[in-house]
């Protein structure tokens, strides 16, 4: 691998040089390694489809898989289709991630669409990180699909983050929950420069107790637009939050629209959306530590992006 | 030394100026200085003169000597001039280690945070990884303020109102707080204040009242003269209160 991919590889998946365990490296719309393991299977699709399905056997523990993609070609546009089968009462940490790196002049673009089967009983932290980089004048987008089946009782926990460089994102993520079933999502995104970044969350209740948490942190700076959509859909005894928290800079654009539906006497959905610029106190009382006012609004954003 | 040569201010305030400091002029080079006055008196406002929060219609203010009136906040933080908010202010993912890193202006270890958080009270390791958020209480986000001006550590530290906001049990634990650092402080402390237990650690006390300085002296000229005046009014309806 050379020190762009590494680089790349870095920054999507904190990974220094090529993961213990079970992973699955995508470069450039090839393969750039592959590893199974005795519980994580990892094949070609054979349906005509590009991508890879992931099944991980029941009951398999404390076990990792890293699936990072990387694109340094300009001008590469590419849909992949990930399927996840999780087996029942598996715990298991899931880390994708897309980096490209354009020094090129067309558009390069990534369409991830992942599919979460999660098995009765178990448990998924899905860490997925965006990054773009280059210094031509080629855009980077990305196109997230994340689909996600929460059996009886399954649990998982979705991180997704996008820091700058990233031109344009369209996220879509829609999940039905089954009974005791539990979803929570962190999204964070940072947009600058002319960046458009939509979020489309869209979660479905329909098992009796069970629960979503959907929390957005967004920073749009320069002329950026952002925009958050939150639907939660509860279907029978259930409870659901939303909530959207932006700081909006320059002249940047942010809309939230939150939208709750309740289908049953006993769902229980709450929905929070706030934008706002840094308030003018945070950046006295840092500046009053000695921080220049750049400073202080640097680590006022770190901080709420952390 | 901290200098204030004539200084004023006023503001606007439903189309009308309004002066809210006239002629204050005043040295401060004791270690512990304590400013009381009535509510409204501008009191808070000279302190945010100080501090550069706010600019002074007229008037110079020079610290050791230099003229530090046209200084950014910033650059006053720099020159050794900390300040303590009346209403410390909340940051959602700054935990407390983070700011209190950023007050002493350079990464500190657990350690040291922690020393910086017991001095003021707190049991350190419970808050070390906390965020400075709506999720602590008035009476722990006034104590971590005080921890950031003790992690500065800087010449001059003025702090607007410290029983402000908190419950008359943990300002009395917060008493010991000034009175510790009274014995430890390097720099000199300005502190605006009603608290008698707090004028009474003062080796000055200044008096203002209508946005002028009614009153200088040690606190054993000072505090006897204050009951029945509109300072102390003040002062024992906030105690009765």
């Amino acid at each position: 691998m050379d020190e762009l991919e590494k680089m790349l590889l870095m920054q999507v998946a904190d990974l220094h040089k090529i993961p213990e365990g079970a992973y699955n490296i995508r470069k450039d719309g090839g393969t750039g390694g592959r590893n199974s393991t005795e519980n994580v299977q990892i094949v070609s699709k054979t349906d005509g489809k590009s991508g890879i399905d992931i099944i991980i056997k029941p009951n398999t523990k404390n076990e990792s898989v890293h699936i990072p993609v990387i694109i340094t070609q300009t001008g590469l546009k590419e849909v992949v289709y990930n399927d996840f089968y999780i087996g029942e009462n598996a715990d298991v940490l899931i880390i994708a991630g897309c980096g490209i790196h354009n020094c090129g002049q067309q558009e390069s673009e990534h369409s991830g669409i992942h599919t979460f089967h999660v098995g009765k009983g178990a448990r998924v932290r899905y860490v997925e990180k965006h990054y773009g980089g280059g210094d031509g004048n080629g855009e980077n987008v990305m196109n997230p699909t994340t689909e996600i089946f929460l059996d009886e009782g399954a649990h998982m926990e979705m991180e997704t983050t996008q820091i700058k460089g990233i031109d344009s994102t369209v996220r879509v993520t829609n999940a039905t929950l089954e009974k005791k079933a539990n979803l929570v999502i962190r999204e964070k995104i940072y947009t600058h420069g002319k960046q458009f970044a939509k979020t489309d969350f869209s979660v479905d209740l329909n098992g009796e107790d069970s629960g979503a948490d959907v929390v957005s942190r967004s920073v749009a700076a320069e002329h950026s637009v952002q925009e958050f959509i939150s639907r939660i859909n509860g279907n029978g005894k259930c409870h659901g939050h939303t909530e959207c928290d932006a700081i909006i800079m320059d002249s940047a654009r942010v809309t939230a629209v939150p939208e709750l539906t309740a289908n049953n006497v006993d769902a229980e959905l709450i929905h929070e959306a706030a934008i706002g610029k840094i308030a003018g106190e945070q950046l006295i009382k840092l500046m009053t530590l000695g921080l220049t006012e750049q400073e202080a609004e640097e680590q006022i954003i770190k901080g709420f992006l952390s | 030394m901290l200098e204030l040569k004539h200084i004023c201010f006023s503001a606007e305030n439903g189309g009308k100026r309004k002066e809210i400091l006239s002629d204050v002029s005043l040295t401060l080079d004791e270690r512990f200085v304590a400013i009381t006055g009535p509510n409204g008196s501008g009191k808070s406002t000279l302190a945010k003169i100080v501090a550069g929060i706010l600019t002074p219609t007229s008037g110079k203010i020079y610290l050791d000597g230099e003229d530090i009136t046209n200084l950014s906040v910033t650059d006053r933080a720099k020159r050794g001039i900390s300040f303590a908010f009346q209403q410390p202010v909340r940051f959602k993912g700054i935990t407390v280690k983070d700011l209190v890193s950023l007050a002493a202006g350079k990464k500190i270890g657990i350690n040291e945070a922690c020393s910086y958080l017991s001095e003021v009270g707190l049991c350190a390791r419970d808050y070390i990884d906390r965020e400075v958020d709506a999720s602590l209480s008035g009476g722990e986000l006034k104590r971590i303020e005080i921890a950031t001006i003790l992690a500065r550590g800087t010449k001059l530290s003025v702090f607007d109102e410290p029983e402000a906001g908190i419950d008359l049990w943990s300002f009395s634990n917060l008493i010991s707080v000034f009175e510790k650092m009274y014995e430890k402080v390097k720099g000199s402390i300005l502190i605006i204040s009603h608290q008698e237990r707090i004028l009474n650690i003062a080796d000055k006390i200044i008096v203002v009242a209508n946005g002028k300085v009614e009153q200088t002296g040690t606190r054993e000229e000072i505090l006897p003269h204050l009951l029945g005046t509109s300072a102390c009014r003040a002062l024992t309806d906030k105690m009765e209160g």
